[in-house]
């Protein structure tokens, strides 16, 4: 039975098939066979990239990380999502989505370079057919829709998956990339990540209507999911990636969720929300209803679980020394790769940085 | 030869690039059926199909920003932008993301977008539609600028811009459209050694008293003045490259003749002008016979277009500005 929450929104979301208890329920439109070793493995992952991100927040306090955006609380929707994915398949996430670019194979120290101030970017995109996270909010639906109108054109079986929030539905971007999908049926899956806010405001500030009955407007199916059930997000994920490789168009996710941090490490989030409205998603954490989920059935044991506990701290380590131990770029290579083919001034420009920074080698320091 | 006028000199260059490299794609409002409103892409989508030239919903960002996820997957595409003042929607996606994705990517992520745009005034037309917008674009780092000003020139670039593994906004001058012109099909303008560098400024008239350095639709303007002009003679050095600028053509001329006036319909403050006056200064201080002076659109939104004449340099202004020159 659907309860109001605080936040006067209604919980459980239309999809649902893991409960915060821990208990598996069925839905008449969406089923999915995980195996033992597939939830377990679910389970590591979302322990892992909370760990990561547990750790790149302390970086950030340290010092060590200019920012950091944290996916507290998203993990079932970014690692359900992401590992629902085939392996050719494309994905465009955000500067949040650290269980989705976890999910695509790219490390830690990849996901903090950026943070960390020494690169733009931080991993091959082509390789691990995932678009670098954009920053500018919506952007990337676009992107995400043009590849798949590649894709479309190549005849490839290969579905892309476009990652944003409830504040990037109101840009024009993400409207605009809905209508280009629609209209060209791309082969494309919307996953908004409705963590209930865009830094300071909230969900109704960006929508009158729940976000997933957008959908219909622009003539393709929207579905809610519990964001926090990674049971369902693979189920609904999967699905909507099957129609987008058999040609039936694109498919709007609203995964229904809240982000238990910050917007980011430079927020302070109890300026303009209530701690109770924390409780209340404390009880729906992700993690924890998978936890008990495999414990109440006999999946998974304390060693399983303390096994898992050892490896994330093992895993913090490494960021946290890998973190601090990323090469300092040198100045002049602000020059690489502004354009493909040569560019004389910034040859020009590039000379005359090093040549007057090269004038200060001879002094003496005392 | 054929004479061929600057509309139909790109139609041919785009469907050479089309027949050249199938990766090429042609995207935008209206270019399909109807061939564009200016008719450049006419025919193209009879000849290659409807998903290589692809008509767009109405929707500038939308565009921009699929080019780039079509980019990203291996394709050329060439978006029209119908008109100048019509870019602003997809500034964004040109700023943030088309120019920066190969710094962003550290090279692995190329963006061989071309991002046509009829550009300018003089054609009559209501407000947005006859705007010179090229600062913003030639002040982006990680794009690249054209705009070719004859038949030939249209001809060429349009082939080189489509091959260039850099973004290129390609500013069209549409009040030259129509205009007639000698071009040289046989030219391979991929081949160095039968094309010209695009990204080289041209001497496209010589002169030994004033250097008159200008772009697209002004250089005709200024070959006018040119051959009017009484007292002076006249260097007319076409930019074509406003990003990056061919500096070296530009003071190679300017050393000999030691007077520059540059020309532009956008407006003049923190215009190309003022860019190329600040760096012939520092290049060429000591040849400089007067100060660098520029003619150029007022820092005034574009006017109504029974006032435009008044708006748009003329000859009759660029003379002006080289008798001052001369009277240094």
């Amino acid at each position: 039975m659907a309860a109001v929450s605080p936040d006067g929104l209604r919980y459980p979301p239309a999809v649902q098939l893991l409960t915060p208890e821990g208990e598996r329920v069925s839905h008449p439109d969406y089923s999915i066979d995980l195996s033992e070793t597939d939830l377990r493995g679910l389970y590591r992952d979302m322990v892992l990239v909370r760990r990561i991100d547990a750790e790149a927040t302390a970086l950030q306090r340290q010092g060590e990380l200019g920012l950091w955006a944290s996916c507290l609380g998203q993990e079932a929707a970014q690692v359900g999502s992401g590992r629902a994915l085939r392996a050719d398949d494309y994905a465009f996430p955000t500067y949040r989505d650290h269980g989705v670019t976890w999910s695509r194979g790219i490390s830690p120290l990849e996901m903090l370079a950026m943070y960390r101030g020494v690169t733009n970017g931080g991993w091959n995109p082509t390789e691990k057919r995932c678009a670098l996270a954009t920053i500018v909010i919506g952007n990337q639906a676009l992107h995400a829709v043009g590849y798949a109108m590649g894709v479309q054109l190549d005849g490839a079986d290969v579905a892309t998956i476009a990652y944003f929030g409830d504040g990037a539905t109101a840009e024009g971007d993400v409207n605009e990339a809905f209508v280009f999908a629609a209209v060209y049926n791309a082969p494309v899956v919307f996953f908004c990540q409705n963590n209930q806010w865009a830094i300071s405001q909230p969900r109704d500030r960006q929508s009158r209507v729940p976000i997933y009955e957008r959908a219909a407007g622009f003539g393709f199916p929207g579905v809610q999911v519990d964001g926090n059930d990674i049971v369902a997000v693979m189920a609904v994920t999967r699905a909507a990636l099957d129609r987008a490789r058999n040609g039936d168009g694109p498919t709007l996710i609203e995964a229904f969720t809240y982000r238990m941090s910050a917007h980011t490490t430079s927020d302070d989030p109890t300026r303009y929300r209530h701690a109770d409205e924390l409780e209340v998603w404390r009880l729906r954490d992700p993690i924890e209803r998978l936890k008990v989920h495999l414990a109440r059935q006999g999946m998974a044991d304390r060693n399983f679980f303390d096994q898992v506990d050892r490896e994330a701290e093992d895993l913090a380590v490494h960021v946290r020394e890998g973190a601090r131990a990323m090469p300092e770029p040198a100045g002049e290579t602000m020059f690489d790769n502004v354009y493909a083919e040569p560019h004389a001034l910034l040859d020009q420009q590039r000379a005359a940085l090093v040549e007057f920074e090269a004038s200060f080698a001879d002094e003496v320091h005392t | 030869m054929t004479t061929m006028t600057m509309a139909k000199a790109l139609n041919v260059g785009l469907r050479r690039a089309m027949e050249s490299d199938s990766r090429v794609l042609l995207f935008g409002e209206d270019i399909g059926r109807l061939g564009g409103v200016f008719r450049i892409t006419d025919g193209l989508q009879k000849d290659f199909g409807e998903h290589r030239v692809m008509d767009a919903p109405l929707a500038e960002s939308g565009i921009v920003g699929t080019a780039v996820g079509l980019a990203m997957r291996g394709y050329r595409p060439v978006v029209e932008i119908q008109f100048d003042g019509f870019v602003y929607p997809a500034f964004d996606q040109i700023v943030s993301q088309v120019a920066k994705l190969h710094r962003r990517s550290e090279g692995m992520l190329a963006m061989p977008i071309v991002i046509r745009i009829p550009f300018g005034g003089g054609i009559g037309a209501v407000e947005h539609h006859s705007e010179s917008p090229e600062a913003y674009f030639a002040h982006t780092a990680g794009l690249r600028v054209l705009s070719p000003s004859d038949p030939q020139a249209a001809y060429l670039t349009i082939q080189q811009a489509i091959a260039c593994q850099d973004p290129v906004v390609y500013f069209e001058p549409k009040r030259r459209y129509w205009d007639k012109g000698d071009v040289d099909e046989a030219v391979d303008a991929l081949d160095p050694s039968q094309a010209p560098d695009p990204w080289r400024a041209r001497i496209v008239r010589r002169g030994s008293d004033v250097t008159v350095a200008c772009y697209g639709p002004m250089v005709r303007t200024c070959l006018e003045a040119a051959t009017a002009s009484a007292d002076a003679s006249i260097e007319v050095v076409d930019l074509q490259s406003l990003s990056p600028l061919d500096i070296d053509t530009l003071a190679e001329s300017v050393e000999r003749t030691g007077r520059l006036v540059v020309v532009h319909e956008a407006a003049g403050s923190l215009g190309l002008g003022a860019e190329v006056a600040a760096r012939i200064t520092e290049r060429c201080f000591f040849a400089l016979e007067a100060p660098v002076l520029r003619v150029t659109g007022y820092d005034v939104p574009y006017p109504p277009s029974r006032v435009e004449e008044h708006f748009l340099p003329g000859l009759d202004r660029v003379l002006d500005a080289v008798d001052r020159a001369m009277e240094y």
